[in-house]
C-alpha cells in the first residue's frame, strides 16, 4: 500500500473508533435516563400463556374474517347463505373481543389510581367570567334598547328563515282534508278499472271500490262495499235512499287513526253470532255498517263515513253524491265541516 | 266454622261436578249404530246425523232457531243444512269444526271424531238434503303464486294475517293456515264458516282460487331468507329476541368485562 | 415511537390533553358499560346505514317488479320498496347488512332504557348531571323516532300501515293537529311523494347529527365531571373517584366491549330474520293485515292506543280532541315530562340540594326506586297490552277480558308494587343496620375486653359470639 493509502486507511479507523466511541457514551447516557424516568404503569408479570391464547384467537379471527371473503365471493346472491356471511363475520368480531378481553384481564395490568373529583365551583373563575361581561358593558347606556332591537331582529330573521318550510304543506287551512273524490253519478270500479254491477254485490262478503278516473293512493278513494238484508238496514232518516237493494258503501279508511278496514264479519248463524260488522285490524274499532257506521267497540270516536249509492240505467252501481263526513282520522274540528 | 266451610266447599264441587256435562259433552259421546255396513251408505249417514247432528241442525236438516234441550240436556240450537251441498258437509267434518262441543263455543279445528267412511256417509246424506255444490277439486300451481299473493293480500290478510298466521277479529278466533289441505281451503272460501266472509265464484273465480290456495300452501315454508323466521309474525317476536337474547347477552359481555361490587 | 408521539406533538400540541386522557380514571363496574353497549350500537348503525345508502332509492314513483323474488314478480311497488328487495336478494350481503342494521337498532333502543334503568336506581342523574340525564332522555326520544322513520322508508305494508297511525295521531293534536299532518305529509295521507324525501333526509341526516351531537355532548358532560362511583370501599368518597385508568387499563375491554356488541348484531343480523318486507308486500293505503305492530319500542303507543275506550272529546258538532291524542301523543309527553324533571322533583321532595358523586344502591332509596319500579311497570303493562291479540292467538285468552283487567292492571299493580317495593328496600336497610350493630357493639366489647396481649396482631382476636 502506499503512503497516502496508509494515511487514508487510519485515519478512517479513527473515525469509526470515535463514532463508535460517540454512539456507545451517547446509548448509555440514553438508557440511564430511562432508567432513572419513574414508572407510572407498575410492572406486570410475563404470561406467555395468555399471549399464546390471544394468539390463538386472533388467528381464528382472521381465518374467519377470510371465510367470510370467500363465501361472499363463491356464491350468487341469490344462493348466498345469510347465515353463513353472519357467522363468519359475527364470530371473526366476537374472537377479537375475546381476544381484547384476555389481553385486558391477563396482559395489561389494571391498576386502581385515585383522582380527584373536579371541585364543585370555581368561584374564581366564576367572578372573572361575570365580571368581564360586566365590565365590557361599560359603555352601553340603553342597554335594554339594544338587546331589545336585538331580539326583534333575530327574531324577525329566525322566522323569516323558517318561512320557506310553508311551501311543505298548507298552513293554518284544513280544506285539503275535507276534499274527496267522489261526486255524484261517478261510478264505483274495482282495483283493474272493471265497474261493479249492482247484481253482483252479493250478501255475506265484501268488496273493495274506488272512484272512476281517481287516484287509488288518494285516502277519500276506497270504499268497502257490504250487502244486506233491507229489512236490516237502519240508516238515519236522511241517508233512508242510500243504500239501494240493500247495498251499503262505507268509507275503508278507520276514523280512528287512519288504517284501512280489511275486516268484514257476517254470521253463519244470527240466532247464536254477532251481526255484520267492519273492522280495522289496527286497534279493532268495530262499525256497525246496518246502522250507518256507528262505532260498536274499539277506540274509534266518530262512525264511519257513509257513500251513499245508486243504480245507473245500465246497472252499476254510482256515487249518489259525496260522503256523509270528512274521511280518515279524526282532527280538532272535523265535524263541524262536511266532506267536499 | 270449620265443617261449615268443609260442607260448603263439597256442595260447591258437588254442584260443580254436576253441571259439567252441561257445560261439556263429553267429545267421545258420538252416536253410532251397533254395526256398520263396510262401506259409506246414504243410510249410516242418515243414522250417524239423527243421532249426532238432529238436536242441533233439526231431525230434517232444517235447523234449530230457538236453542232447546237437546241429548244429555244440552241446549241445541244451529243453522239449516238443507241445500249446503257436500262441500259444506265435508269441510266441517273434516276439519272436525263439527260435532260441537257447545252452541256457545267458537267452531274450529278439532279431533276429527268420524271415521272417512262414517264421513263420506254424512256428507252424502246432508247433500241429498237440497242440492248444494258439490266438493271443489282445486288445482294450486306454484306458477300462480304471484297472482294468489295479491289475492290473499285483498281479501284475507285483514283476518287472516299476510302470511296466514291468524289472528282476531271482533268475537272471534282466526286460525292460522299452516295445516289447511287445498280442498279445506276451496270449502273454507266457498262458505265462509262461523264469522269468514263467503266468496262465490263470482267474486273469486275458480282460477283465482287456485292461486290464492297456492300462496296459503307457500306459508308452510315461508321464504326466510334471512334466517330463523321467528314465527313469521313481525315485530313481536322481534322485540322478544332483543330483550331475551340480545340484552342478555350483551349483559353477561359486560359482567365479564367489568367488575362486581363486592369483588 | 417516541418519534411518532414528538411527531403529533409538534404539530397539535396535544401531549397535555392524550398524558390526561390516558390516565382519565374510569370507575369499574359493569353496569357502567350498558351506555357504551347503546353507544357502539349506535357506530355500527352509522356503518351498516352508510352501506344501505349506497343502494336504497328514496322515491315513492311506481314500478313493476322483475327481479329474483318471484311471489311479488309483476307486482306494482314503490322504487323505495323495490330497491330494498334489491338489497336483500341482488346484492350479496346487502341482506346481512340489512337485518344487522335493524337489529342494531333494536338493541340501541334497549341498551338506552337498560342503561336508563341503571342510571336511575342509582341516583346517577342527581346534581351535578342533571343535564346529562335531559340529553340522555332526548336521545331516548329522538332515537325512537329515527327508528319510526327508517323502518317506515321502506314502504312496506307494515310500516306503511304504522305511517297512516302516524299520520292519525299527528292529526289528534289539538287545535294544530290538522294543519301540522298536512304541513309534514304536505298533503292527505299518504301525502305528496316528498314525504318519502322528508323522511329520508332526516333518517340518514338531521337525526343521525343530532343523536352523535348529543352523545359527545352526553360523554364531554360526563367527562367533565367524571364518572360516579359506588362506594365500594373507604377510599371511593365525593371527592376522590377511584378507578382502572383509560390507558392501559380500560381502552382494551371497552374495546372488547365494542367487537363484542358488533359480533352480536351480525350474528343476529346472519342468523335470525328481520322485517322480511318481502312477506309483507308493498304498502297501499287501501290494504291492511291482521297483527300489524310497530317495532318493540313503539309498542308502548299501540298499547295505549287500543287500551282507550271509544270517544271523541266533543261539543256538540265541534270535535275537540280525538281519541289517538291520549295514548299516542299525551302519554309519551307525559311519560318524557316526568322522566325528564325527576331530578328536580327529587331535589324538591327530598329535600336533597346537594352534590352526589357517590352512587345509592337501589335500596338506599326506598322512594325513588319504588317510584321507579312502579312507573316502569305502569309502562311496561301498557306495552304488554299491545300484543294482546297474538296472546288470544296463542292462548285463546279471550281479547276483550284481557282489555278490562288491563284497564284495571296498569293502575292497580303499579300502586301495590310502590308500596311493596318501598317497604321491602326499607326492610332491607333495616337488616343491614342491625347486621352493623351488632357487628361494633362486638368489636367495642372485644376494645374493652380483651386482654393486654391480644395488641398482638399475630394473635387473632378473641371473638364473643351471640
Amino acid at each position: 500500500m502506499s503512503l497516502l493509502g496508509r494515511i487514508v486507511a487510519g485515519f478512517g479507523r479513527m473515525i469509526l473508533a470515535l463514532v463508535t466511541l460517540m454512539l456507545s457514551v451517547l446509548l448509555r447516557r440514553t438508557r440511564r435516563r430511562r432508567e432513572q424516568a419513574e414508572r407510572i404503569v407498575p410492572e406486570s408479570s410475563p404470561a406467555p400463556a395468555a399471549e399464546n391464547v390471544v394468539v390463538g384467537l386472533l388467528g381464528v379471527a382472521t381465518l374467519l374474517a377470510l371465510g367470510f371473503i370467500v363465501v361472499y365471493a363463491e356464491w350468487s346472491a341469490w344462493k348466498v347463505s345469510n347465515e353463513l356471511l353472519g357467522i363468519c363475520l359475527g364470530l371473526s368480531l366476537a374472537f377479537i373481543s375475546a381476544a381484547l378481553t384476555v389481553v385486558a384481564k391477563r396482559l395489561v395490568v389494571t391498576e386502581e389510581i385515585e383522582h380527584d373529583y373536579p371541585p364543585e365551583r370555581h368561584p374564581e373563575e366564576e367572578q372573572q367570567v361575570t365580571q368581564l361581561v360586566r365590565e365590557s358593558g361599560s359603555g352601553i347606556t340603553r342597554k335594554r334598547l339594544l338587546v331589545g332591537a336585538g331580539a326583534a331582529a333575530g327574531g324577525a330573521l329566525g322566522v323569516a328563515v323558517l318561512t320557506p318550510a310553508l311551501s311543505l304543506g298548507p298552513l293554518w287551512y284544513t280544506d285539503p282534508l275535507y276534499r274527496t273524490p267522489w261526486k255524484r253519478g261517478i261510478r264505483l270500479i274495482d282495483e283493474t278499472g272493471r265497474p261493479y254491477a249492482a247484481a253482483e254485490i252479493e250478501q255475506e262478503t265484501f268488496y273493495t271500490a274506488f272512484p272512476e278516473g281517481a287516484s287509488t293512493e288518494d285516502i277519500a278513494s276506497p270504499v268497502v262495499l257490504v250487502r244486506l238484508d233491507p229489512s236490516q238496514i237502519q240508516l238515519p232518516r236522511e241517508r233512508a235512499q242510500w243504500a239501494p237493494g240493500g247495498i251499503l258503501a262505507y268509507s275503508k279508511i278507520c276514523t280512528h287513526a287512519g288504517c284501512a278496514i280489511a275486516l268484514y264479519r257476517k254470521p253463519t248463524f244470527p240466532v247464536l253470532e254477532p251481526r255484520p260488522a267492519l273492522v280495522c285490524p289496527c286497534h279493532y274499532s268495530t262499525f256497525d255498517p246496518a246502522t250507518g257506521g256507528t262505532v260498536i267497540y274499539g277506540p274509534a270516536g266518530r262512525s264511519l263515513p257513509q257513500l251513499p249509492l245508486m243504480i245507473d240505467g245500465s246497472g252499476n252501481l254510482r256515487a249518489g253524491g259525496n260522503y256523509s263526513g270528512p274521511v280518515g282520522p279524526s282532527w280538532w274540528g272535523v265535524r263541524s265541516g262536511k266532506a267536499t | 266454622m270449620r265443617r261449615l266451610t268443609t260442607i260448603c266447599t263439597l256442595a260447591a264441587a258437588a254442584l260443580l261436578a254436576g253441571t259439567a256435562p252441561a257445560g261439556a259433552q263429553p267429545q267421545s259421546g258420538i252416536v253410532r249404530p251397533a254395526s256398520e255396513p263396510p262401506y259409506p251408505t246414504l243410510h249410516l249417514g242418515s243414522e250417524l246425523f239423527a243421532g249426532n247432528c238432529a238436536s242441533c241442525h233439526g231431525v230434517d236438516g232444517s235447523g234449530v232457531n230457538v236453542p232447546r234441550a237437546g241429548s244429555g240436556s244440552v241446549p241445541g240450537a244451529g243453522p239449516s243444512l238443507r241445500g249446503v251441498g257436500a262441500l259444506a258437509a265435508d269441510f266441517y267434518l273434516r276439519t272436525g269444526y263439527m260435532p260441537l262441543s257447545s252452541i256457545h263455543d267458537q267452531p274450529g279445528p278439532d279431533r276429527v271424531l268420524f271415521s272417512d267412511k262414517e264421513i263420506r256417509s254424512l256428507v252424502a246424506y246432508v247433500a241429498s238434503l237440497g242440492t248444494g255444490p258439490g266438493i271443489p277439486h282445486p288445482q294450486p300451481n306454484s306458477t300462480l303464486i304471484a297472482q294468489g299473493l295479491h289475492l290473499f293480500t285483498d281479501h284475507c290478510a285483514g283476518c287472516h294475517q299476510e302470511v296466514a298466521e291468524g289472528g282476531f277479529v271482533t268475537g272471534a278466533l282466526v286460525p292460522p293456515l299452516q295445516s289447511a289441505t287445498p280442498t279445506e281451503i276451496a270449502e273454507a272460501v266457498r262458505i265462509g264458516p262461523y264469522l269468514m266472509p263467503r266468496f262465490s265464484t263470482r267474486q273469486i273465480s275458480n282460477a283465482q282460487l287456485n292461486a290464492i290456495i297456492t300462496y296459503v300452501l307457500s306459508t308452510r315454508h315461508p321464504p326466510n331468507q334471512g334466517g330463523w323466521g321467528i314465527g313469521n309474525l313481525g315485530p313481536v317476536p322481534e322485540g322478544i329476541i332483543t330483550w331475551f337474547l340480545a340484552v342478555p347477552l350483551l349483559i353477561v359481555v359486560c359482567r365479564m368485562l367489568g367488575e362486581r361490587l363486592h369483588s | 415511537m417516541s418519534d411518532a408521539v414528538r411527531f403529533i406533538d409538534e404539530r397539535t400540541s396535544s401531549a397535555p390533553f392524550l398524558q390526561k386522557a390516558m390516565r382519565y380514571v374510569f370507575p369499574d363496574h359493569w353496569s357502567f358499560l350498558l351506555g357504551e353497549v347503546a353507544m357502539y350500537s349506535f357506530v355500527v348503525l352509522i356503518a351498516t346505514g352508510v352501506y344501505l345508502t349506497l343502494f336504497f332509492d328514496p322515491s315513492l314513483a311506481k314500478t313493476s317488479y322483475h327481479g329474483v323474488y318471484a311471489p311479488l314478480r309483476g307486482a306494482s311497488m314503490s322504487e323505495a320498496y323495490r330497491s330494498v328487495l334489491d338489497i336483500s336478494f341482488a346484492h350479496k350481503a346487502g341482506l346481512l347488512i340489512r337485518q344487522t342494521h335493524h337489529w342494531a337498532a333494536d338493541v340501541f333502543m334497549a341498551s338506552i332504557v337498560v342503561h336508563l334503568m341503571r342510571v336511575f336506581f342509582t341516583g346517577a342523574f342527581r346534581k351535578p348531571r342533571e343535564l346529562i340525564w335531559v340529553i340522555g332522555l332526548l336521545m331516548l326520544f329522538t332515537g325512537l323516532l329515527e327508528g319510526y322513520l327508517g323502518y317506515s322508508l321502506v314502504d312496506d305494508l307494515l310500516s306503511g300501515i304504522g305511517l297512516a297511525i302516524g299520520y292519525g295521531v299527528a292529526l289528534s293534536i289539538p287545535v294544530i293537529g290538522g294543519p301540522l299532518g298536512l304541513l309534514i305529509w304536505g298533503a292527505p295521507f299518504p301525502g305528496t311523494h316528498e314525504f318519502e324525501s322528508r323522511m329520508y333526509i332526516a333518517h340518514v341526516f338531521l337525526l343521525p347529527m343530532l343523536i352523535a351531537t348529543l352523545m359527545t355532548l352526553h360523554l364531554a358532560l360526563v367527562a367533565a365531571r367524571h364518572h360516579t362511583q359506588f362506594r365500594k370501599s373507604p377510599k371511593h368518597t365525593e371527592r376522590k373517584v377511584v378507578g382502572v385508568p383509560m390507558f392501559p387499563g380500560y381502552a382494551p375491554r371497552s374495546l372488547a366491549l365494542f367487537f363484542g356488541v358488533a359480533a352480536v348484531l351480525f350474528l343476529l343480523g346472519g342468523l335470525v330474520q328481520i322485517n322480511p318486507i318481502w312477506q309483507w308486500g308493498p304498502f297501499e293505503p287501501y290494504l291492511g293485515t291482521n297483527g300489524a305492530q310497530p317495532d318493540w319500542y313503539l309498542g308502548w303507543l299501540i298499547g295505549a292506543l287500543r287500551l282507550m275506550p271509544s270517544f271523541d272529546v266533543t261539543i256538540g258538532h265541534y270535535t275537540l280532541v280525538p281519541n289517538p291524542f291520549w295514548g299516542g301523543a299525551l302519554f309519551p309527553l307525559v311519560v318524557l315530562f316526568i322522566l325528564g324533571a325527576f331530578p328536580w322533583i327529587e331535589r324538591r321532595l327530598s329535600r336533597d340540594y346537594a352534590f352526589h358523586n357517590l352512587l345509592d344502591r337501589p335500596r338506599d332509596a326506598p322512594t325513588r326506586t319504588a317510584f321507579g319500579v312502579a312507573f316502569l311497570t305502569w309502562i311496561f303493562l301498557i306495552f304488554a297490552f299491545g300484543a294482546a291479540d297474538r296472546v288470544f292467538v296463542l292462548f285463546q285468552l279471550s281479547y276483550n277480558t284481557q282489555l278490562y283487567i288491563f284497564r284495571i292492571a296498569i293502575w292497580v299493580i303499579p300502586l301495590l308494587l310502590f308500596f311493596g317495593v318501598r317497604r321491602w328496600c326499607r326492610e332491607l336497610l333495616l337488616a343491614e343496620r342491625i347486621e352493623a350493630r351488632q357487628e361494633i357493639a362486638e368489636e367495642e366489647a372485644q376494645r374493652r375486653y380483651a386482654p393486654p396481649a391480644a395488641a398482638d396482631p399475630s394473635v387473632p382476636p378473641v371473638r364473643i359470639t351471640g
